[in-house]
């Protein structure tokens, strides 16, 4: 008997076998996340009232560096060991194929600095208000960086120094869901308004989903000739 | 045996970087063809069997399957193994592991299991633990798993004699076998003669471009 998996959940599941047995896919980003976030006190005040206000743009800059860190491997491992070609090659859509390695990205890095943003929010004392807006926003706001990282590690996937190169690339898209991440944070501390700055963050992510993996799929073909 | 062809390469040539690779090479293959393409280092074999899975695009000419031009459409890459000089292997998982995942992306032959497959390869012994712990022969042999396992007909095989075996390479000699009596397509390139019979032969050397 044949195991009845299809392609997108195979690809899926081995992707996050090879990050458990490794270990490092999981820990690096969260580590470095946590890491850096703990700078901030350290460099700039243990103030309470003072942390409180530079609270949501930190952690959203440092949750966008950490799935930074993680995202040349996205394609390079399977280019190195062979197994991307069998990916390109195979006869399922390769967009298909793609979005499975994103949502493995995702949930090997977006995921645990999402759960993990909580706890360094209280080490940063974020008022209570601002949590529910941090965790969706940096839920739906990850899954954005893994989206269109992926186009950028798919163009320079071939190149032996891209890692520079794929942040320069990726950042600046990076950027509307930084502000609309960061600035929904800071409005429900301020007691404003914060829904329509996180629907402008879903109709965001809801663009990258349509367009990146073909996007990244497109990217691929061309980023294997290097 | 079919006489016509169901790959041919028409004229082609490559360019890389403006420096021509190889020109005018024009080749018919028909169900139950055996090819090997030698050749000296950097002469363009590995290149070639890149244009002919559509990785790589001509610079001038064309290849035909069935009749018609090759492109990565999902039904001429329905009918492609290819397998390269990395093993395309992942080293943490174990070799069923790797072989379930080959499942998900390619259709399977019927009446085999990923347990024949791996026991016909070779790796009876080992087919439970991680690829890291595997020699370099035997992470070949699971790459070479695959073929017992996809039902495929054009096989591109980029130096599938790399760190194998006598053992090996009789095994792998009995599946050419196979798969040409089934009317199978077998390219693949080796600096190493295969002891089966009617194997063709192109010698890239030949048609290496003149700089002109």
């Amino acid at each position: 008997m044949h195991p009845t998996n299809n392609s997108h959940t195979g690809i899926l599941q081995r992707d996050l076998l090879v990050a458990i047995r490794q270990g490092s896919d999981f820990l690096n980003p969260l580590l470095f996340f946590v890491m850096t976030t703990t700078l901030v006190p350290l460099a700039v005040s243990p103030s309470p009232s003072q942390l409180a206000v530079i609270a949501p743009g930190m952690i959203w800059i440092t949750a966008l560096l950490a799935t930074l860190l993680a995202l040349d491997g996205i394609f390079k491992d399977d280019l190195a060991d062979g197994s991307l070609l069998q990916i390109i090659l195979s006869p399922k859509s390769l967009w298909s194929l793609v979005l499975a390695k994103v949502i493995a990205h995702w949930l090997k890095t977006g995921l645990p600095i999402t759960l993990m943003a909580p706890l360094l929010g209280m080490m940063l004392s974020l008022p209570g208000e601002g949590y529910i807006p941090l965790v969706t926003g940096l839920a739906v706001g990850t899954a954005c960086f893994s989206l269109i990282g992926a186009v950028g590690a798919a163009l320079t996937v071939a190149l032996q120094r891209g890692g520079v190169l794929l942040s320069l690339v990726v950042m600046p898209l990076y950027f509307p869901v930084l502000i609309f991440g960061a600035s929904s944070v800071q409005r429900a501390v301020q007691g404003l308004e914060y829904l329509p700055v996180l629907a402008m963050l879903g109709a965001f992510f809801t663009f990258t989903l349509l367009t990146g993996p073909f996007a990244a799929a497109a990217a691929l073909r061309v980023g294997i000739n290097g | 045996m079919a006489t016509t062809p169901l790959l041919e390469l028409q004229n082609l040539a490559f360019e890389r970087d403006d420096w021509p690779l190889f020109e005018s090479l024009s080749i018919a293959l028909c169900a139950g063809d055996v090819m090997q393409i030698s050749g000296p280092n950097g002469c363009g074999k590995t290149t070639l069997l890149h244009i002919l899975t559509t990785l790589h695009s001509p610079s001038y000419g064309s290849v035909l399957w069935r009749g018609e031009a090759i492109n990565g459409s999902a039904i001429y890459l329905a009918e492609l193994a290819f397998i390269g000089h990395q093993p395309g292997v992942k080293l943490a998982l174990t070799a069923r592991e790797n072989m379930r995942w080959c499942l998900g992306l390619f259709a399977p032959r019927k009446n085999i299991t990923i347990d024949t497959a791996l026991d016909s390869a070779g790796l009876n012994t080992c087919k439970d633990v991680p690829c890291s712990t595997l020699s370099a022969g035997q992470l070949r042999r699971v790459a070479l798993a695959a073929l017992y396992l996809r039902d495929a007909t054009l096989w591109l095989l980029d130096e599938p004699l790399t760190a194998l075996d006598s053992d090996a390479i009789a095994d792998l000699e009995s599946l050419f076998e196979t798969h040409r009596r089934a009317g199978g397509i077998i390219v693949f390139s080796s600096h190493q003669a295969l002891s089966i019979d009617g194997v063709r032969n192109l010698a890239l050397a030949e048609f290496t471009a003149k700089v002109h």
